[in-house]
């Protein structure tokens, strides 16, 4: 193994009732999962915009995630049912405009599921550092 | 059919404006070309001197009456083609402007020319251009040149959707029908090229914007008052590197936020002083909404509900949409 091997960075969107938890739950039940996942919480998947996951390739993310409670066991009743029809069409436009499809996934994880959540980390991650570096989302102007 | 001519919408518009109908009259006038008609409101029997009506009169006045129908106390006369009407009912589905303010006339179109076309045929130095079945150019080199409408038609025209009006208080000629438009074989001829010819392709259209914002100004379903692009917080809202993400992020913006809503005017194409085919990116969404969610097609009603403030418990998974076209 190479010592300075490049580490994708990852982001994943977590929502607050489910996701979040399932991630606390994965920590507390020590799995581990890439520390390269940066995780960031927002009360309901559907609280993603699109731009927030175009920005965070343009500043650098190698690859995102966004993880919701079930379809049918949202928070607020039907978040994650809008969230689904936005991110099936965003994901489509990014792969028509010639996007790598596997950089961007969508995954319903519970709060109960903490062995899903790092089974989904790691699969995530080795996807992602198969791909390489993002070029295509990239801006330079982000870049330190 | 009757001919729709300037002089019938003149007509038209004076008489609605004596027997105090109508107050304002959007229209169209000459611009510093013959090719160059603007949009312009006239306030009286007189002003409609300057007024036109020819092939180039492509303007969609729907996001007009948002800011004019707030200026009158009276009612405001506005032309409307048949693709204006789905934008005019979008418009009215948000509740944008007052229906009991407008006077809509209907008007038959056979299509717009577009002029980047006829410059093709003619070569530079355009001087006077005179519409009709065939189109006649004179060329300040003392050239004249004759065209056929057919060959010039915007993009937009030759793959009309609709010839029907959807809206209107009065009708001038006869009305049209829902065409079978075969405005998705360029999204089709898209998709089955690989990842990267498409990104390729994509590449060379979107680097070539100057991010003047000309397509989200004219484009009738964008009507927010403060656009998320104007935000100077952001680093978003000017040019960058051609090569940077940029550019495509502003138009996969751009259309995401008009997915479900636009109503396929093909506006944001026409006014692209870049010419880039912008309608490619709005015609991808309309396509997949079709697809996932059942035919949608904005405008056709009042009150209709959008596919993206709209569920089933049974839509399909965001990883499946790109497997599964």
């Amino acid at each position: 193994m190479q010592v300075n091997e490049r580490k994708p960075l990852i982001v994943a969107f977590c929502c607050n009732w489910c996701s979040y938890a399932g991630a606390d739950l994965a920590g507390n039940n020590r799995l581990s999962y890439p520390a390269d996942v940066k995780i960031i919480k927002v009360p309901c998947s559907c609280r993603v915009n699109p731009m927030f996951i175009l920005r965070a390739f343009q500043r650098g993310a190698d690859g995102v995630i966004l993880c919701g409670c079930h379809p049918g066991d949202c928070h607020y009743t039907s978040g994650n049912y809008y969230t689904r029809r936005r991110m099936a069409l965003l994901f489509s436009m990014l792969d028509y405009l010639g996007i790598e499809k596997e950089r961007t996934r969508v995954e319903w994880v519970s709060a109960a599921e903490g062995a899903k959540f790092a089974a989904t980390m790691n699969d995530f991650a080795q996807t992602v550092a198969a791909l390489g570096e993002n070029k295509r989302l990239e801006d330079l102007r982000c870049k330190k | 059919m009757q001919k729709i001519t300037r002089d019938l919408l003149v007509e038209k518009a004076v008489s609605l404006l004596e027997n105090g109908t109508v107050d304002m009259v959007l229209g169209w006038k000459k611009g510093e070309f013959d090719y160059d008609i603007t949009p312009a409101v006239f306030a009286d029997a007189d002003s409609l001197k300057d007024f036109v009506f020819d092939d180039f009169c492509g303007a969609n006045f729907s996001k007009y009456l948002i800011s004019n129908t707030k200026k009158t106390a009276s009612k405001v006369l506005v032309f409307l083609k048949p693709c204006d009407t789905y934008s005019f009912n979008q418009l009215l589905t948000e509740h944008r402007f007052d229906r009991e303010k407008v006077y809509a006339v209907g008007i038959p179109c056979d299509g717009m020319v577009d002029i980047h076309k006829i410059r093709a045929i003619s070569g530079e130095g355009i001087a006077k251009i005179e519409c009709g079945e065939k189109i006649t150019v004179s060329t300040i080199y003392d050239e004249t040149v004759n065209i056929e409408k057919a060959d010039v038609l915007a993009e937009r025209c030759v793959t009309c959707k609709s010839k029907k009006h959807v809206a209107y208080d009065e009708l001038l000629g006869e009305d049209g029908e829902v065409l079978e438009s075969a405005r998705f074989d360029e999204v089709e001829k898209l998709e089955s090229m690989t990842a990267d010819e498409r990104f390729e392709f994509w590449q060379g259209e979107l680097s070539r914007c100057i991010r003047c914002n000309a397509c989200r100004d004219v484009c009738p379903a964008c009507t927010c008052e403060k656009c998320v692009f104007d935000n100077p917080a952001s680093p978003v809202e000017n040019k960058a590197a051609a090569n940077s993400f940029e550019e495509k992020m502003f138009h996969i913006i751009r259309a995401f936020h008009v997915a479900g809503r636009c109503t396929d005017c093909g506006e944001c194409s026409r006014v692209c002083p870049q010419h880039i085919p912008l309608h490619l990116l709005n015609r991808k969404f309309i396509k997949d909404i079709d697809n996932f969610y059942g035919e949608y097609q904005a405008g056709e009603e009042v009150g209709s509900r959008a596919p993206l403030v709209n569920y089933t418990t049974e839509d399909l998974e965001p990883g499946e949409a790109v497997e599964g076209r």
